[in-house]
């Protein structure tokens, strides 16, 4: 067991300092997923991308979800996020339930709940990076909480780059104002699909670092959808899809354990 | 290389469309202007051409005012027509008495009104027992005696007019029944454009317009195997004084030159037009183009990856555009004429448009395939050459919506150049006499160079929207940001829309200025309440001024005559008035003098401008030669300050009356009781017959007849730049579109984090308004400065001009830009908010 691809976080214990949105009655769950299908076309041409999935979230948990090409992570991602329909089955943010709310709604909840971290075009080139981190809140009408954003800011090391525009930043540093963005309105939840897929090793590792301190000092939820076993050893638990169903689930997982349970996957998609 | 190309046109339905709907747009706005324009230009040429066709000499009048005295109506007599029509080489001889003659129609209303309504003789021999050559008698007989007409079949078609009617006319002012004793058939350019011809009998048609046993012009045909050179050596001998024979050839020559000058100025306009339609058009296929290669940099680097060489690459856009231009000239071709046709409809609802064919000339066939086809390549040529550099490490890399990263220094300096150039031209042909040279080059330079600086006045002018754009939080920011990311691109489509107002701006504040010193002139320079002339400005009876005399209401008239005389050799035109009242009919600006003095006796008023040229104070004297060849002499007694209504030399009719050679006013000039009212207005009218042809105007009619003319002016110009308004909607559109496709990642993830579809809609619907504004302004600025450089030239002759700005219509104006940027809107923001939000965030 190796521990060198997992670098030390500050000090400072987990929940410390969590001014986030408050827990709800529903316990710990921040995002649950029951009975979830996806399928797309119909007839000869159908395909299953997710499988009747059922699967929880917890709050102020690091979780990573993992599969081959075509195994319907993506698609859980954005059917939990409120991006993407399902065919039937429940998806649930907190107490809200997804299925059926209109467009309106939905995108109100991405806007007031969610946060987003996108592998690519996470940013408008026109805005400079502080514009960029306001965003979900100017779009929602609502002024930041200032010492929160600047706690944000501090956190994810950009306070020189706030004026820069995107393509004055690098791409670490861009995907650094994105996790920004993400936190600084507070959402019960952040999804990011491969926020780390277009960046170097070491940018990545600083990326993900931010999103692993962001859940232990402060308590927030993150979901994360990646194929690269380094970035999942960073999570608290991971998720493993195959076929559209979940196969497996590992807590504490280091980089060695992830691959290791990935390869078992393949042998058995080779052999069954 | 075609293949790809090929496939590469049919793969994006969508792109092809846009593209096609581009050049398709550019090559229609062109082939409707050249079509609408040659079809106008023709019409009115044949409009004013008469029919040579049986005139193989003519006598008439020489021109040449070699004499002391000015060449009079001209008076060929009979022996004269006699004597022609006995030259050996002559088949037979006619003559012509011919002038203004108003017809009205079964309602009372003038018929072919705005064009020229004539009457002529029919001239049945010596013996009034032969036939006319010139004219066809298709139903009924010629008019033998006073009191029968014959018309021509155009009118008799328009009216309904039948041989045994009774129709209501004038020729000089009192009304006329006269009885339809036929109709004819006549080749008449007039006639055809929309104008009448009446026939009276030789000797009614005389004693109308010349006198008595004379006529205004002699023709002569040639017997067969007499040419017209032999014949006009036979007719050089029989001219009576003053008078010169021409071939028929050499008559239609000149007339032709004569039209072509006549016409050469509004062809100039037209061309104007069809070059700016060009300018445009050249201008929406470019950006297409630009557009169409940025957005397909990766699949044009795939190309290059793949091994396909940068002539390759350059080659297969040059094709595709080939495909489209061939495809969207012809088509372009077709929606051109038809827009030609819709315009020559509209424009003839007016009432002002000659009727004529559909002319479809080689040239503008040729030019609109040019315009489809060369400028369309000649467009893809740069994105072309662009694409062929994309390197093929581009197909890899995922990439954000290209910016333009080119410095736009050296194209903002050429602007300010070329800008700068012509703001200095325009103020220098503004203080000079005639600077309308200086001042059509300046405005082209500036607009040009304005056009170039676009891109760099579009920062701080949408800059300056931002507080109203604040009004839309996020929305309005961000749209406020897209429209200047890329200058070029919103220059680009900012610029149609800029042409089109700054001509309809500067035409409307040149046209404002124009009605408003009419009307100050007619309210400043007339005390009387009414003026009456005829409806061309044809002489009018001196029985209109005695029947207005006798009206109670009727206090005080003046009739106005022209007389020509020469006066320190030159021909100057004379206007006699009636001395005793004519001082409460006007209100001059005396300089000195006054019209006292003027009654009865032998002085003489003059324009202080006039008086300058001539070197007269009051009391100088002058001679006057006349027509009859008598002279006169005149003395000074007042100067006046001239304006555009009244101005020259005016005299008192006692002195001039006895050298006309037919005794006519040009007007007769009235106060009554009261002032103008409708009632009073009414009963002249009534008591002059309720003539068609006689008009009774008071100040407003007249300041309203001239504005009627700038209105049907600008109404047509409206008409054509509405077409510059729709191509600029449509460009707009385009380049929203593809903004809008270039963008879909952005506005996927604008979507993802929480931008409602409305949200999205007006983020785009605020840009469209913001570059719409945006070329509105630049528009509506440019037009307005045109509008005072050439108003202030125009001022130089028109005392009275000054600058009016017509706040109501640049309001409209602005508001109209505001609307095109809606409507071009609206379908880029329903395709912006129906995006799938999933491909912003799918990885490539």
């Amino acid at each position: 067991m190796t521990t060198s691809t997992r670098p030390e976080y500050p000090a400072g214990g987990p929940q410390q300092g969590y001014p986030a949105a408050s827990p709800s009655a529903a316990g710990t769950a921040a995002a649950q997923a029951t009975d979830l299908s996806k399928v797309y076309g119909s007839g000869e041409t159908q395909v299953v991308a997710l499988d009747r999935i059922s699967v929880e979230f917890r709050r102020a948990e690091f979780t990573a979800i993992m599969g081959p090409s075509g195994s319907g992570k993506s698609t859980l991602m954005h059917c939990m996020a409120g991006l993407d329909s399902v065919s039937s089955g429940s998806a649930r943010i907190g107490d809200t339930e997804l299925t059926g709310l209109k467009d309106k709604k939905l995108t109100q909840l991405r806007r007031d709940r969610i946060g987003f971290i996108f592998q690519a075009f996470n940013l408008l080139p026109t805005l400079n990076a502080i514009e960029n981190i306001t965003l979900p809140m100017d779009i929602a009408g609502r002024k930041p909480d200032q010492q929160w954003l600047d706690r944000v800011i501090q956190t994810v090391g950009l306070s020189g780059r706030l004026k820069h525009r995107p393509n004055q930043l690098s791409g670490g540093q861009q995907q650094r104002v994105a996790v920004a963005r993400a936190l600084a309105a507070q959402p019960e939840i952040i999804f990011g699909d491969e926020p780390t897929g277009n960046l170097d090793s070491r940018a990545g590792a600083e990326v993900l670092g931010f999103l692993r301190n962001s859940v232990r000092e402060l308590g927030q939820t993150v979901v994360m959808v990646t194929h690269d076993p380094v970035a999942a050893s960073y999570a608290d638990r991971v998720v493993f899809l195959a076929d559209g169903r979940i196969v497996d689930n590992l807590m504490d997982p280091t980089a060695d354990a992830v691959l290791e349970r990935m390869k078992s996957f393949d042998a058995k998609a080779r052999t069954s | 290389m075609l293949r790809t190309a090929l496939r590469n046109v049919f793969a994006h339905k969508a792109r092809l469309l846009m593209t096609m709907l581009a050049v398709l747009l550019g090559v229609a706005f062109v082939a409707g202007t050249l079509v609408f324009t040659a079809t106008i230009s023709d019409a009115y040429k044949k409009s004013s051409q008469q029919g040579f066709t049986n005139v193989d000499v003519a006598i008439q009048r020489d021109d040449d005012d070699s004499d002391d005295r000015p060449s009079g109506v001209p008076d060929f007599t009979q022996r004269t027509l006699e004597q022609a029509a006995a030259l050996p080489g002559a088949k037979s001889a006619t003559g012509d008495a011919s002038g203004f003659a108003a017809l009205a129609d079964k309602d009372g209303k003038l018929v072919g009104d705005g064009w020229a309504t004539n009457g002529g003789n029919y001239y049945a021999g010596p013996d009034g027992k032969g036939t006319d050559p010139r004219y066809d008698m298709k139903r009924g007989k010629a008019p033998t005696r006073a009191g029968e007409i014959a018309i021509d079949w155009k009118t008799a078609d328009r009216t309904g007019y039948k041989v045994g009617d009774t129709a209501r006319m004038s020729v000089d002012g009192p009304v006329r029944d006269e009885k339809i004793t036929g109709v004819f058939k006549t080749d008449d350019g007039n006639v055809a454009a929309g104008g009448s011809l009446v026939l009276f009998d030789n000797t009614t048609a005389q004693r109308l317009f010349t006198k008595p046993g004379e006529y205004t012009k002699i023709n002569i045909q040639a017997k067969s195997g007499v040419t017209q050179a032999q014949l006009k050596r036979e007719a050089d001998k029989i001219l009576p004084r003053d008078a010169e024979a021409e071939t028929g050839k050499t008559l239609a020559d000149d007339e032709a030159k004569e039209i072509e000058n006549n016409l050469s100025g509004m062809q100039t306009a037209m061309l104007a037009f069809a070059g700016i339609a060009l300018f445009v058009g050249i201008f929406i296929i470019a950006n297409t183009f630009t557009m169409l290669v940025a957005q397909r940099t990766k699949e044009l680097a795939l190309m290059r990856a793949v091994g396909a060489s940068r002539r390759q690459v350059t080659r297969s856009v040059l094709i595709e555009a080939l495909l489209v231009g061939v495809v969207a000239g012809v088509v372009g071709l077709g929606a051109g004429v038809g827009i030609g046709a819709g315009l020559r409809a509209l424009v003839g609802k007016l009432g002002e448009m000659p009727d004529g064919p559909l002319i479809i000339s080689p040239s503008t066939v040729l030019t609109s395939m040019v315009v489809g086809i060369v400028v369309t390549v000649l467009a893809a040529w740069l994105p072309a050459r662009r694409a062929a550099k994309i390197p093929p490490v581009a197909a890899m890399g995922s990439m954000h919506a290209p910016s333009s990263t080119r410095s736009l220094v050296v194209r903002n300096t050429i602007g300010a150049l070329f800008a700068g150039a012509g703001i200095a031209l325009v103020l220098y042909a503004t203080s000079m006499d005639d600077g309308k040279a200086p001042l059509g080059l300046g405005a082209g330079l500036l607009l040009i160079g304005v056009f170039v600086l676009t891109p760099l006045l579009s920062r701080p002018l949408i800059a300056a929207s931002a507080p109203v754009l604040r009004l839309f939080n996020v929305s309005g920011k961000l749209a406020r940001q897209n429209a200047v990311r890329n200058p070029r691109r919103t220059a680009a489509t900012a610029s149609a829309l800029m042409i089109g107002l700054t001509l309809i701006t500067g035409l409307t504040v040149i046209a404002g200025g124009i009605q408003n010193a009419i009307d100050k002139m007619a309210s400043d320079s007339l005390k009387a309440d009414y003026t009456v002339s005829m409806a061309n400005f044809s002489p009018l009876s001196t029985d209109v001024e005695k029947t207005l005399q006798k009206q109670p209401e009727v206090t005080t008239t003046s009739a106005l005559r022209t007389v020509r005389a020469t006066v320190k050799g030159d021909v100057k035109d004379l206007t006699g008035v009636n001395g005793k009242t004519i001082g409460d009919l006007t209100s001059l600006d005396w300089k000195k003098g006054s019209f006292a003095g003027l009654s009865g006796g032998r002085n003489a008023v003059v324009d202080e401008d006039a008086a300058k040229d001539q070197g007269w104070k009051v009391g100088s004297h002058f001679t006057a030669t006349f027509q009859d060849g008598k002279k006169e002499q005149f003395t000074i007694s007042g100067l006046y300050k001239g304006n555009e209504m009244i101005k020259g030399i005016m005299v008192d009719n006692a002195s001039v009356t006895p050298h006309m050679h037919k005794v006519t006013d040009m007007q007769v000039m009235a106060k009554t009781k009261g002032g103008a009212t409708s009632a009073t207005k009414d009963s002249l009218e009534k008591a002059l017959g309720d003539n068609p042809a006689v008009v009774v105007q008071d100040k407003e009619d007249l300041s309203e007849s001239i504005a009627q003319f700038i209105n049907i002016m600008l109404n047509v110009l409206y008409g054509l730049l509405a077409m510059a308004v729709i191509v600029a909607v449509l460009g707009v559109i385009n380049t929203l579109a593809m903004s809008v496709f270039e963008r879909s990642q952005e506005i996927g993830m604008l979507r993802a984090i929480g931008l409602d579809r409305r949200g999205i809609k007006r983020m785009v619907r605020l840009e469209s308004l913001v570059i719409s504004l945006f070329g509105g302004v630049l528009g509506i600025g440019l037009g307005v400065f045109f509008g005072w450089a050439a108003g202030d030239m125009i001022g130089s002759s028109i005392d009275t001009y000054e600058l009016v700005l017509p706040w109501g219509r640049m309001a409209i104006f602005l508001a109209l830009a505001a609307v095109v940027g809606v409507l071009a809107a609206l379908w880029p923001a329903r395709r912006a908010a129906k995006l799938n939000m999933l491909a912003a965030i799918k990885s490539e």
